[in-house]
């Protein structure tokens, strides 16, 4: 009897070596044991996928690994769906899943597809960032039961909100996962989604049980973020890359060492501060400082697993908050957030 | 008794169906108020049914039309890896100028052929002219063992068509040889083939010929590279190099960072390639304008490992 976690670790061994024909084994020796298919998906591909992350979070695979990985933990999963145990008649309705543009983490909408697949339901999977005008243009060709729609990147908030509404505009109801939705599911409510879940199970159950009707008055993006009448999110968003060009600039005078730094140097800390602009323009259209500050920390931590000090930070954001001191969202979120980095790198 | 009106939902030319209101109250007949709501509201969704039809009919007929241009679905085949990756200019468009095709090997020949290209323009007219260069090829596969013939005759096709258009493309026939895939690549005008090794070196394919449909005669070199397991050959379009953007927002992505990349890629499968590659791309890019996409691994498969 093999438990489940020597699967995963075996599973994890296998991709990080790039072997995708022990990964199959593993995945195939599992089913033939008689371990349902959907736990194989959630309970041994699922974490050896979320170990992927957090391998490259703290340094220790390259981000190449990262993608090999990930493109052998999908190679495993296409290898399933020939097995007796993953053939599952469709008798339920049709689901389509698909991630938002713009996002490139396919695998745990993959996950879903399948687990839906074996669930009985007819299932689409469209893949990674899928252009919105596709998305609806399908909708309207195939007339779908639900669409699930996966995103893990905050910074992709925008481009969701707008998938949800239109995806409400043609008639279907939407259902939202994925870490950019936030822990609780926050920004999937805020967006006015008919669900949420937080894993691939939990959607399932949430579909087999029906999702929530349609409210038949249609709403605008904009009705549901009345902060953005400031159009703060808006200049910060359109200016972007000037406000890079500017902070690089500001940066290179208080900081002497920046004129030493090599050309993939300079290009890897513009790449940070874009991050950082990209969030904070995130942050301003869900209205939440939780989102900066929490971005932040991250970078920090990636940075420590770098060998780079997250202090790196905080003369940035004081140049960035120089150039938007005429906005008063994003300055005071630029002072939270700031603070509360002080204190994280700090804990004296 | 009640009462019953049947108004016409008036569609494009024919009706588009008929609206039937019956009512079981004491008050038997239609006033003229409501009639005419009922008139009213039969023409507006007469309409938008008319158009709703009008645009699933469209909807099929681009569907039909556009499943050929379409780039293929990339799969190992003959134990050789393929993956690629495509993405037109428009965010509303599917097709462009960029194209790429493969033939598994057949009766006729060993070897699996592969073409990359870029026809000069972008949206649906320079996607009609992939379209007639990828119909071409498939009739000239049977003599895809001289690539320059191939080059030559296709050069022909294209200058006596009506199209104005130019195209610059990479021909690759690979085929397994041992444990290795041996690759045989010709470029015409094109950017070149870059080789990722197993120790992280690139090398550009040396081979360099015209491009087609412009001149009565074309010239090109075809080289033959030799890719153990796990190495790769990239093709790949200007729509990666002359991306612009970047933290700045006007840099060129260039030909040295893409060498970069791929460095880091050694001895990954071709998806994780052609994946990272498009991904930093499309970072690069943001919200910037770009050209089409596209791009090609060929990869040896890494040995399975002794039991």
């Amino acid at each position: 009897m093999t438990h489940t976690a020597d699967r995963v670790d075996s599973l994890w061994s296998a991709v990080v070596a790039g072997d995708e024909y022990a990964a199959a084994g593993i995945v195939i020796a599992a089913l033939d044991g008689g371990m349902p298919a959907e736990d194989v998906l959630l309970d041994v591909i699922a974490p050896v996928q979320a170990k992927v992350g957090l391998e490259w979070a703290a340094n220790r695979i390259s981000v190449a690994q990262e993608h090999a990985a990930t493109a052998i933990n999908d190679r495993v999963i296409a290898a399933m769906a020939h097995h007796p145990a993953a053939r599952v008649e469709p008798r339920l309705g049709r689901v389509i899943v698909a991630c938002i543009d713009g996002e490139w983490h396919a695998l745990p909408a993959r996950l879903l597809a399948e687990v839906l697949r074996l669930r009985g339901w007819r299932v689409e999977f469209l893949g990674a960032k899928v252009p919105t005008q596709h998305l609806i243009a399908h909708l309207h060709l195939t007339g779908p039961d639900a669409v699930a729609l996966s995103s893990s990147i905050a910074t992709r908030l925008p481009t969701a909100h707008a998938t949800i509404t239109a995806c409400q505009a043609a008639g279907v109801p939407v259902l939202a996962g994925g870490a950019a939705f936030g822990g609780n599911g926050e920004y999937a409510r805020l967006f006015g989604a008919n669900a949420w879940s937080p894993d691939a199970r939990s959607a399932a159950d949430l579909l087999a049980e029906g999702l929530p009707k349609l409210t038949v008055n249609a709403h605008q993006p904009i009705d549901d973020l009345p902060h953005l009448a400031d159009q703060e999110y808006t200049m910060v968003a359109r200016t972007a890359r000037s406000l890079v060009r500017q902070t690089m600039a500001d940066l290179a005078e208080r900081i002497p060492a920046m004129r030493q730094y090599t050309s993939q140097q300079v290009d890897r800390t513009a790449e940070d501060i874009a991050h950082i602009v990209d969030f904070l323009a995130t942050a301003l259209y869900t209205d939440s400082v939780e989102l900066f500050t929490g971005f932040l920390r991250w970078t920090a931590d990636i940075l420590a697993a770098r060998g780079v000090s997250g202090r790196f930070l905080l003369p940035a954001l004081d140049v960035l908050a120089l150039q938007l001191k005429d906005f008063t969202r994003a300055s005071r979120f630029i002072k939270e957030a700031g603070d509360d980095l002080d204190r994280a790198l700090d804990p004296a | 008794m009640g009462s019953v009106a049947v108004v016409p939902l008036p569609g494009q030319g024919v009706p588009a169906g008929a609206l039937v209101l019956l009512r079981t109250s004491s008050r038997a007949v239609f006033t003229e108020n409501e009639e005419v709501f009922a008139r009213l509201f039969a023409a507006r969704a007469g309409a938008a049914m008319a158009a709703a039809r009008l645009y699933a009919e469209q909807a099929t007929i681009t569907e039909i039309l556009m499943r050929d241009l379409i780039p293929p679905q990339m799969r190992h085949v003959d134990g050789i890896e393929f993956a690629g990756g495509y993405q037109p200019s428009g965010a509303a468009e599917r097709v462009g100028g960029d194209f790429y095709d493969l033939h598994p090997a057949s009766q006729t020949s060993r070897e699996t052929f592969i073409v990359l290209g870029d026809v000069c323009g972008k949206g649906l007219e320079a996607a009609a002219m992939t379209g007639k260069i990828r119909n071409t090829l498939h009739a000239l596969l049977p003599l895809a063992t001289n690539h320059l013939r191939v080059l030559t005759m296709l050069n022909s096709a294209l200058l006596s068509s009506h199209h104005t258009r130019f195209a610059t493309l990479v021909f690759a026939s690979a085929v397994r040889d041992g444990a290795n895939v041996r690759l045989r690549l010709t470029n015409a005008g094109h950017l070149p083939p870059l080789i990722v090794r197993g120790d992280g070196t690139v090398e550009e394919a040396r081979t360099q010929g015209s491009l087609v449909g412009v001149l009565p005669t074309v010239q090109a070199s075809t080289a033959v590279v030799n890719l153990e397991p796990g190495e790769s050959c990239v093709l790949y379009t200007d729509g990666i190099t002359e991306a612009r953007g970047g933290p700045w927002g006007d840099a060129y992505f260039g030909e040295q960072r893409l060498k970069d990349v791929l460095a880091e890629c050694a001895g990954i499968p071709g998806e994780a390639i052609v994946e990272r590659v498009q991904m930093l791309t499309q970072q690069w890019i943001g919200d910037n304008h770009h050209d089409d996409i596209a791009i090609v691994a060929i990869t040896a498969p890494r040995q399975r490992e002794a039991p």
